[in-house]
């Protein structure tokens, strides 16, 4: 009995803690929610639930700045930088994952050494850089600049990846007189699938997330990406921020982001993992 | 034979370097030059206006930045915000991922919403806590106000005592998952069967995860400590949107580029921005040595 009732308490507490795990995980994104759906005075009640939800502030974000464009400036940087990295990083990975040759590790080691570059160490030579190239204000300058993040990472995770496969999959391929071109895109393209959509997501997610580089590169208000938009909503005076703007800005950014994540939960777990772990 | 294998083989590293190539040029380009740039402007007095009639000046700017109040302040609340942050991330981090390894129902549910946090862009969670950090309509200040906790509303970002407390705070909130996620992987691929003798052998949980679980975590610990603490230093975005450039929150990142763009000193902001690599660049090699050390006893 006295057991029964000490495995109870242990096991109610367990449900407790990830109750309260739950609660601290969703509730800031939920409060943005709730904030976004108030307009007028109400917003400055706190109230747990709207009673009156109202979709003005939602029309109000893209009327008052140019949000739309903000979100295709967005999406337009991050699909190029991806299918830029990936394209890189796929051949690269067949490199250092498949073929032995002196100075791999030293190569992977550089590569890993630029993921952790601070951002701020390359920012004034980028800018001369991108200056020079006569991109200042332009997207271009996000999509190739992103590379510095996007591309160590894709490299690494996509050799992790290529050189679990196993080694006879190419010998049949080298037997049948195929090229090394041949082989990346007919034999390990195929069966990449899976690592590919999981480290474009990774880099998809961490392109639209930047916010120093769209910061400082660009300088109109439709060229904005959506982090930089959204970090700049001013209202009329300083002191008197659109709150309900910012919120439904927000949400409207983040609710694609999530509903990928719940997708492709299981693959985003494996790409972090994989990135970090095994390396 | 052999020939042919030879010839193969050196056909296959030519055809390597070739895959390489693009790579490495691009790297070369985005990160390698401007690096160098970089360190180079540090010792000159250009300005961004107009880079091209910079001047060398030696080690002026680095004298300089050493003797800047600000520059200290950056610093220490940068070591702060690492330091700080990443303990309070790497506790949170186990006890979420100690819960995700148990087996109950809904566990996949909850593994998805430990997600949510780490998926929305660092700009917005910014702007969603400080929103509810608020000192007049803030949900924080009412829901602690309700419970007597305090007794009149908080200044959050806007009180020098407060504003790092509360920028480490949604820091935590947003990078726990990321660590609770690496320490579950962890302990997945640690051996069941020293837990299942402790288990038979009557040890209390307790000592199993401080004899067993942790010594056994500790390489997983160690790689994600050492991810989130270079995040960690070299934060920008969060300060930048709860705080702007107020000395009282300052990181390294911010300061620097103050000093670059907004100041438009170009050859100073430099300077900083190089004296940021090299501490990163020094933090790390110390980090893996000790880490490599650790390992070897």
């Amino acid at each position: 009995m006295q057991r029964r009732t000490k495995r109870l308490i242990g096991k109610s507490a367990f449900y407790l803690l990830l109750a309260v795990i739950v609660l601290y995980t969703v509730f800031p994104f939920y409060w943005a929610v709730v904030s976004s759906l108030k307009s007028g005075s109400a917003l400055f009640q706190v109230e747990f639930w709207p009673a009156h939800p109202q979709w003005h502030n939602y029309l109000a974000v893209f009327r008052e700045q140019p949000f739309g464009r903000n979100i295709l400036n967005s999406l337009f940087v991050a699909v190029s930088t991806v299918a830029l990295s990936l394209a890189l990083a796929l051949a690269a990975a067949w490199s250092l994952g498949r073929v032995r040759f002196r100075g791999r590790t030293l190569l992977l080691l550089v590569i890993l050494g630029v993921s952790m570059f601070p951002q701020i160490a390359v920012l004034s030579g980028m800018f001369e850089l991108i200056s020079s190239l006569g991109l200042y204000n332009n997207l271009l300058a996000l999509s190739f600049s992103y590379l510095i993040f996007t591309l160590p990472f894709t490299v690494w995770v996509l050799t992790t990846f290529m050189r679990e496969l196993p080694k006879e999959l190419e010998e049949a391929a080298i037997v049948d007189g195929a090229t090394p071109l041949t082989i990346v895109t007919r034999v390990f393209m195929p069966l990449m699938g899976p690592a590919l959509v999981t480290t474009g997501l990774l880099a998809f997610i961490a392109a639209w997330n930047e916010f120093l580089f769209a910061l400082t590169f660009t300088l109109s208000g439709d060229m904005r990406t959506v982090p930089v938009a959204i970090a700049l909503i001013s209202g009329a005076s300083e002191h008197e921020l659109p709150w309900g703007n910012i919120m439904a800005a927000s949400v409207i950014v983040t609710v694609p982001l999530i509903a990928l994540v719940l997708v492709f939960q299981r693959r985003i777990v494996s790409g972090l993992t994989a990135g970090a772990i095994k390396g | 034979m052999r020939a042919r294998t030879s010839r193969l083989t050196h056909q296959r590293v030519r055809a390597a370097w070739l895959f390489l190539a693009p790579v490495l040029l691009v790297l070369a380009l985005v990160a390698g030059w401007p690096l160098l740039k970089t360190i180079a402007y540090g010792f000159t007095d250009a300005s961004l206006i107009d880079p091209a009639s910079a001047k060398f000046v030696g080690f002026d700017n680095f004298s300089y930045l050493l003797l800047d109040a600000n520059w200290w302040a950056a610093v220490w609340n940068t070591v702060v915000f690492a330091v700080v942050s990443v303990a309070l991330e790497t506790a949170l981090g186990l006890i979420i991922a100690l819960a995700l390894n148990a087996q109950f129902p809904g566990r996949g549910g909850l593994r998805a919403a430990i997600l949510i946090p780490w998926a929305i862009p660092t700009v917005v969670s910014a702007q969603m806590w400080s929103w509810m950090f608020n000192d007049v309509f803030g949900v924080i200040n009412h829901i602690l106000l309700a419970l007597g906790l305090i007794a009149q509303p908080i200044a959050w970002l806007a009180s020098p005592d407060t504003a790092l407390l509360a920028i480490i705070l949604v820091d935590v909130w947003k990078t726990t998952p990321f660590m609770a996620l690496l320490l579950l992987a962890g302990l997945q691929m640690l051996p069941q069967e020293c837990f299942e003798s402790a288990r038979v052998d009557g040890v209390h949980p307790l000592k199993v995860f401080l004899r067993v679980t942790l010594p056994l975590l500790k390489p997983a610990l160690m790689v994600a400590v050492i991810f989130r603490l270079l995040d960690a230093l070299r934060m920008f975005d969060l300060v930048y949107v709860m705080s702007g450039n107020s000395r009282d929150t300052m990181s390294m990142s911010v300061y620097a580029r103050q000093q670059l763009i907004d100041f438009g000193d170009l050859g100073f902001g430099s300077a900083a921005a190089t004296l940021i690599f090299a501490i990163i660049a020094l933090f790390t090699v110390v980090y893996l040595t000790v880490a490599r050390v650790g390992r070897e006893d």
